[in-house]
């Protein structure tokens, strides 16, 4: 491999990272104006974020997109619906249940529920609200992919199915504790992270194409979709049940 | 920097990814009962996957982490942003918070392009449309949406108007511009959506959030410092239909003049 093979991915990372870079440090020298602490440990630790970028982005390649395309096209070769279907509710929900973004949003939920006097404000109460609420949105994703699986293999169009979830989420918020509201909206956000994204959507894309009629592009995305808008159901209703 | 740390980071990551091994694993064993294709390349993958990762989480910790918390709670100290103005005692203007809007945009625009779950999507569609998605123009679609969202969800948190009036009326903005965009960005513009927010952009965010929340007079951190990652979540939506809407337009026109 060449030297310039090597430093193109390198230089396009710091590409990536240039604008976060200016911003903060713009804000600090000129808004601010205070100097940037510790020069040596920002620029190391900006090299490493460059060096683990180019990595992840050599892994996805590599690793992330085949698995999630081969399993696809096996499962789809195999061509039995109940396994895929397994597959994907597994994949959902095994992703999401030890998600350390997710661990925090409960955590920190379930003090909210014990201050606003929802739940008995003791230790092994918040915790078991924690776990719950944490295995309620796995769930929720679980089968966010699930359905969207089904999604892919009848070919149904995607915007009914997502408008549906809209007047399912703002139905539900009329009704749903105040407390809840927030966590909930913000729960759809925090579930896909940076590993389960590449992977659910070469799940999407492998399986649209290898289903005849399906077009990877129209049919094949859509699967986080569905995993944004599941949890925010499941936990105002989750809300409305607990508190 | 401790090796601490570093052990500490790598056991999350590996807490994060061993979940899904063992499940890939089991189905590749028990259901599907053939070797993976490219089982050594797949191998290493997932160890420059795990060692990126991080390597950028520690990096990001180490670098920019520490000074965007920082920063968001200086810009939103009321000794910043009142300096120099004559204020009146518990009232506040949320013209006064310009800074704060400012920040809120530019770190949302500059946090998305540097998360690598958009960039895997942005690659991929890229792949599969042909190369007709250019993944820095999906990019850029989806940052200039979070820079909205966010921007508008500070300017949510200031004002203390109710969270779901806004969500409401995106839905309302999303499914109009549905029947409008060009049918094969729509599940892509929806999944953008959700990809945004993960790695880069929620702990500097979420700490704008908790900052004002803290700092705002009458503001309760409980209700309102949350749901500044479902606006981020939102906007990206909409932002990614009017780029297709943009770049159809302008195929469009160059149609028609080519046809003159």
């Amino acid at each position: 491999m060449s030297l310039k093979t090597l430093a193109r991915p390198l230089i396009n990372s710091l590409r990536d990272l240039l604008p976060v870079i200016a911003v903060v440090v713009f804000f600090q020298l000129v808004v601010l104006q205070q100097p940037l602490p510790n020069l040596v440990q920002l620029l190391s630790g900006v090299a490493l974020v460059v060096l683990g970028l180019t990595l992840f982005i050599q892994g996805l390649e590599m690793g992330l997109f085949p698995v999630g395309e081969s399993l696809a096209h096996a499962l789809a070769r195999k061509g039995s619906l109940f396994w895929l279907l397994i597959f994907a509710f597994s994949l959902g929900f095994g992703t999401t249940v030890a998600e350390p973004a997710l661990i925090a949003v409960a955590e920190e939920a379930s003090e909210i529920a014990a201050e606003a006097g929802a739940i008995a404000n003791s230790q092994s109460v918040q915790e078991a609200y924690a776990d719950n609420l944490r295995l309620t949105v796995a769930f929720a994703v679980g089968i966010a992919i699930l359905v969207g699986v089904i999604r892919i293999v009848n070919g149904w169009p995607m915007h009914w199915m997502i408008m549906g979830g809209y007047v399912l989420v703002v139905f539900i918020t009329a009704f749903a504790p105040r407390e809840i509201i927030g966590i909930a909206y913000d729960s759809g956000g925090v579930t896909t992270s940076t590993i389960t994204v590449p992977l659910v959507t070469a799940l999407g894309v492998g399986l649209a194409s290898s289903i005849r009629g399906r077009s990877p592009m129209i049919d094949g995305f859509g699967l986080i979709a569905f995993a944004s808008i599941t949890p925010i159901i499941f936990v105002m209703i989750f809300g409305m049940v607990v508190h | 920097m401790h090796w601490s740390e570093v052990l500490q980071t790598l056991l999350d990551t590996v807490g994060d990814i061993l979940p899904i091994i063992v499940m890939i694993a089991a189905f590749q064993f028990v259901v599907i009962r053939r070797p993976m294709p490219n089982l050594r390349r797949v191998v290493i993958g997932f160890i420059y996957v795990l060692i990126g990762l991080t390597l950028f989480l520690l990096g990001l910790e180490q670098a920019l982490f520490p000074l965007g918390r920082l920063m968001a709670t200086q810009l939103t100290d009321p000794a910043f942003i009142y300096s120099g103005i004559e204020r009146i005692a518990g009232v506040i203007h949320w013209a006064d918070y310009y800074w704060v809007y400012i920040f809120a945009f530019a770190i949302g625009f500059s946090t998305t392009i540097a998360e690598p779950a958009l960039m895997a999507v942005a690659i991929k569609a890229n792949q599969v449309s042909g190369g007709a998605i250019h993944a820095w123009g999906l990019r850029i679609a989806v940052a200039l949406g979070v820079a909205i969202g966010i921007t508008l969800g500070a300017y949510r948190i200031v004002t203390g108007l109710p969270i779901h009036y806004f969500i409401i009326i995106g839905y309302v903005v999303v499914v109009i511009q549905t029947f409008y965009a060009p049918r094969m960005i729509i599940p892509l513009a929806y999944d953008s959506g959700g990809v945004t927010t993960s790695t880069v952009t929620v702990p500097v965010v979420a700490a704008l959030g908790l900052g004002l929340a803290e700092t705002v007079p009458g503001r309760n951190v409980l209700i309102d410092g949350f749901g500044l990652i479902a606006f981020a979540s939102l906007f990206p939506m909409m932002s990614v239909m009017a780029y297709a809407q943009i770049s159809e337009y302008r195929a469009y026109r160059q149609r028609s003049k080519l046809s003159e």
